[in-house]
């Protein structure tokens, strides 16, 4: 599998205008990728996540090319989509393990989804059951309600659900952030052997923590204000990383064995612009200490390394 | 760090913090009919100058003792002493008085500030509760050292409701507040975790900064590396008992629970996979995630496997300044002595 | 691999701690910029923008303007009214029965009686109104306090005020009304109003609990108590405000409930003496078989009012709820 996006814009309307949440985004997905998608608030990570699959409330489509396994996807139209969603692409969207229905047992909630989808219930319960047990659920849970269970179970249920008839993309949308540091690790690791076992192809995770990014992708996408600031290999963007900001947040990130007295961190001053009326050129000139004149004109994303892409006049 | 019984150090000026084997039992159920232990027989103490992290998971306990510290949620055994004084006797004025010295911050920003008023009233609201002869100037230029100390700009943030600022701003602005009050200890509950990655480490600088004029902070988080960021000591709580205490440097060089290993084992680093700190941290099999045999029973996560510490566990010095919880058995292995006089 | 990272911290560190020295000012806020928030502006000028933000959509939608429309309509025909009537509503002399017409004044006709129809309308209609505050207010007032004190203080308290609020939500209203209405001569529709108002607060206390639940456990309440602000004020302060669209919201609904149980207590006869109300007249209407003997200027009248008056009351508030909700808004 393979997904090429080019140049996507995906805005939001609101009554004072158009917020340029996703401002031209052009990158691709390799087959068996795990890509990490890692920025702070109101990067756009999110939007380009969940636009990929469905473009619903206040998000419109502006412009772009979303490419999956060579089929272009009609991101557009939110009709269309369905017979791309759940069989080629699929998402475990923010918050969806307290999103389950509360009245429905788990079995009857993935019966009426898998319905939905125009697929007999019964041929996959087998399947279902094989793939609760490979990720540490009893079949009991079918049985159970969404109340019964605990957060990381509850998580492990959805993401089986999400990925039954192995999508080629799985897109994860901060799936650990509410949840106990024992269990992200269980929930993350799961991730790798969902890809290990060949249910899912390849995948993005959308996460603000760069350390999960660390120890599961391959690769990580660092997005700021709309815009891709930087890709490459996880091991790269966390030891090497060129682009102003992507060096910013990794030196301003606590971990085991760092202390104040020992080294003092500093963090990034000031916030990132809106997007309503974005600024001219890089969007990260006002907090960037290496900006210059050049900085005004907007700065392409480039490959400046094998395989290793940012957007920055200075490294480009 | 003391856990043998009762040391009353503190005299009447210290900023100390103090818990002796406080409990927090909540009765649920029409008209209280069933009970459910929060937090169990903890006992730590917390210096000026200090930070104390509190680290544990969800239903650990945590938040209920800074709750009960700041006298938002009552204990129900044991004692809280603040500078000696058994902070349940203080009534009204004398319960003024505390709050004039122990403050707290919360976790959620937008939700600790009422959005329809200015985000500055939390000034104006302490001011005619506690400084109600001050005067106009007087106060401003009050407010305008604690906005100084927190590194904020007056002309940003005043006058602004809370939607128009940012998450890391308004808890500045909190912890202004309390500093306007010349606390002594400021209970910190998750205070960073709604924040950004980018200026989390800027509040967190500013706690540190804080300590070294004087100020005790309880530093409440499920995060291990920002509690190795800047706590002196450390406490390690699980399902409402202390597990493992001591320096911060000692719990975190030589954990020696399992579940202390199993939590620094689970948090995903920087620069080191998961597998190479499982195998530093010689994390045996019993901790670690053994799917086949959990499969079997739907269990939630790797602590789960781990098996609670019985109800006569004892804590006990490791080595000067650690201590670790152990079975009775286990306890009398390595300090024969000490499990005679020791409480909790 | 750690050698790499440290020249790349290296290189950033000296220019940061340069460029960004601790206590340098931040660069200037974009007023809809914020960490938590997505990518999404909201339209926001501060709260005086949140005010006329709301009067804009409160103009632009329709449910609103026609319910408010209908009740203002008929307030100001209460107020105007008895000004342009030619007759007292007690006053006897007109032609028996007979159907609206100019002459003499008789608008809306007169009753089997000779009575003044339209008079009688007009006063009814204030009489409406005033049922309609009182009861509701009083109502408004217990339910607020009942609700506010059950979800604030929680425990015991809570216990027993919500005991007391299903004791009284469990009891057959009307029957109440009917058995005290019964024995005591109710003289006047200020008693009426009152007796209305201590019955009908019980789901208004529910609801109010449940919202002062809710809203006790934000972390500003906390502060609140940590800034040594006292319970009632906290409640009145903190608490109420951000409830004030539910509470707008839950009187209009106390208005129209208590006008609906007054025409209804009057219709059956229960009413107050002395004074002629709409349902009143509906009572005199149907005893004089006016339906059957066509007289339909003397209850059309005073039953569509009724209607019309709770039924705007209604519709304006789905409309007030689209408008305090942003979330129900159409773009």
């Amino acid at each position: 599998m393979s997904l090429q996006i080019e140049n996507l814009k995906v805005y939001y309307r609101t009554l004072a205008g158009d917020v340029q949440a996703l401002d031209g985004v052009t990158f691709g997905i390799a087959d068996g990728e795990i890509m990490g998608l890692a920025g702070e608030s109101g990067c756009g990570k999110s939007t380009l996540g969940n636009s990929l699959i469905s473009l619903t409330g206040r998000m419109r489509y502006v412009g772009g090319t979303v490419t999956l396994d060579s089929t272009e996807l009609p991101i557009w139209d939110f009709g269309d989509m369905n017979r791309h969603r759940f069989k080629d692409l699929s998402i475990i969207p923010q918050y969806a393990m307290s999103a389950l229905n509360p009245t429905r047992k788990i079995g009857r909630m993935t019966g009426e989804l898998l319905e939905s989808r125009g697929m007999k219930h019964k041929e996959f319960i087998p399947e279902l059951k094989r793939r609760f047990e490979l990720v540490g659920l009893s079949e009991d849970v079918l049985g159970m309600y969404p109340i019964e269970l605990s957060g990381g179970m509850k998580q492990r249920v959805v993401m089986v659900v999400s990925t039954l008839l192995d999508p080629s993309l799985l897109i994860a949308d901060e799936i650990t952030s509410a949840l106990d540091v024992s269990t992200q690790k269980a929930v993350a690791e799961m991730l790798v052997e969902f890809r290990e076992r060949g249910f899912v192809k390849s995948m993005i995770v959308i996460t603000h923590d760069i350390s999960i990014l660390y120890q599961v992708a391959d690769t990580i996408l660092v997005m700021y204000a709309g815009k891709l600031a930087e890709k490459a290999s996880a091991e790269t963007i966390i030891n090497s990383p060129r682009h102003p900001y992507t060096r910013l947040l990794i030196s301003s990130l606590p971990e085991v064995g760092v202390t104040y007295s020992g080294k003092r961190l500093t963090g990034i001053a000031g916030t990132p612009p809106a997007l309503l009326n974005p600024p001219e050129g890089c969007r990260f000139r006002d907090r960037c200490p290496f900006a210059y004149e050049k900085c005004l004109e907007e700065p392409p994303f480039v490959e400046v390394d094998p395989g290793h892409f940012t957007a920055c006049w200075k490294e480009i | 760090m003391s856990g043998h019984g009762n040391d009353s150090r503190g005299n009447g000026e210290a900023g100390l913090i103090k818990l002796e084997n406080v409990s927090k039992i909540y009765s649920t159920g029409t008209f209280g009919g069933k009970a459910i232990t929060a937090i169990r027989d903890v006992s730590f103490e917390v210096q000026p100058g200090e930070v104390m992290s509190v680290i544990g998971e969800s239903g650990s306990g945590k938040s209920t003792i800074g709750k009960m510290i700041l006298r938002l949620s009552p204990i129900t055994q044991g004692v809280i002493r603040f500078g000696g004084t058994d902070i349940s006797t203080l009534k009204r004025k004398a319960l003024k008085e505390y709050r004039r010295e122990v403050q707290g911050v919360f976790q959620d920003p937008f939700s600790s500030y009422n959005p329809i008023f200015k985000a500055d009233r939390v000034f104006s609201m302490i001011k005619s509760e506690f400084f109600p002869g001050t005067s106009g100037p007087e106060w401003r230029n009050k407010i305008s050292l604690a906005l100084e100390a927190v590194t904020l700009d007056p002309t940003q943030v005043l006058n602004k409701y809370p939607h128009q600022l940012s998450g890391g701003q308004l808890q500045r602005l909190l912890i202004a507040r309390a500093l306007l009050l010349d606390i002594q200890f400021l209970v910190a509950d998750e205070i960073i975790s709604m924040l950004d990655a980018s200026t989390r480490i800027d509040v967190l600088n500013l706690l540190a900064d804080l300590k070294g004029r004087g100020l005790g902070i309880m530093f409440i988080t499920h995060d291990l590396s920002l509690g190795n960021y800047i706590s002196e000591k450390t406490v390690i709580l699980r399902r409402g008992l202390i597990v493992e205490m001591g320096a911060t440097g000692k719990v975190f060089g030589n954990p020696t629970h399992p579940y202390t290993k199993m939590l620094l084992a689970s948090v995903p680093q920087l620069h080191r996979k998961w597998e190479e700190i499982a195998d530093e941290l010689k994390v045996s099999e019993t901790v670690l995630l053994d799917r086949e045999a959990a499969a079997k029973k739907a269990y939630e996560t790797v602590s789960e496997i781990l098996a609670p510490d019985a109800d006569d566990s004892v804590l006990v010095e490791t080595e000067p300044d650690h201590l670790v919880r152990f079975s009775p058995e286990k306890a009398r292995e390595i300090e024969p002595a000490a499990l005679a006089g020791k409480t909790a | 691999m750690t050698k790499s990272k440290k020249s790349a911290g290296d290189s950033a560190a000296p220019a940061t701690e340069s460029t960004m020295q601790k206590g340098a000012p931040m660069a200037p806020l974009d007023t809809a910029a914020s960490e938590r928030k997505p990518a999404k502006a909201v339209l926001n000028r501060g709260n005086m923008g949140a005010v006329r933000e709301m009067l804009y959509f409160a103009f632009r939608n329709r449910k609103l303007v026609i319910g408010l429309g209908v009740v203002v309509f008929f307030l100001l025909f209460a107020l105007i009214g008895p000004s342009l009537a030619a007759h007292q509503g007690t006053d006897y002399g007109g032609p028996l029965a007979h159907r609206p017409t100019l002459q003499g004044g008789y608008y809306f006709g007169t009753t089997y009686t000779g009575q003044d129809v339209f008079a009688q309308f007009v006063g009814g209609l204030r009489l409406a109104f005033i049922v309609g505050v009182i009861g509701g207010g009083i109502a408004a007032i217990i339910g607020m306090v009942v609700g506010f004190t059950a979800g604030y203080k929680a425990g015991l308290t809570d216990e027993l005020l919500n005991m007391l609020t299903n004791v009284v939500l469990c009891i057959p209203v009307f029957a109440l009304l009917l058995v005290i209405a019964a024995f005591m001569d109710i003289k006047g529709v200020v008693p009426e109003a009152l007796l209305i108002g201590f019955v009908n607060w019980p789901w208004a206390a529910r609801a109010l609990r449940s919202q002062t639940f809710s809203l006790t456990s934000r972390e500003f309440v906390s502060l609140a108590r940590l800034s040594g602000e006292k319970s009632w004020k906290i409640i009145f302060k903190e608490i109420a405000p951000n409830m004030s669209s539910y509470l707008f919201m839950m009187f209009i609904l106390l208005f129209g409930g208590a006008i609906l149980t007054a025409a209804t207590l009057d219709f059956i006869g229960l009413g107050p003496a002395g004074t002629v109300s709409l349902g009143q007249m509906m009572n005199y209407a149907n005893s004089a078989s006016a339906l059957i003997n066509g007289y339909w200027w003397w209850f059309i009248p005073p039953g569509l009012a009724i209607t019309l008056i709770v039924g705007g009351a209604y519709f304006m508030n789905v409309g007030l709820d689209e408008v305090f909700n942003p979330r129900l808004r159409e773009m």
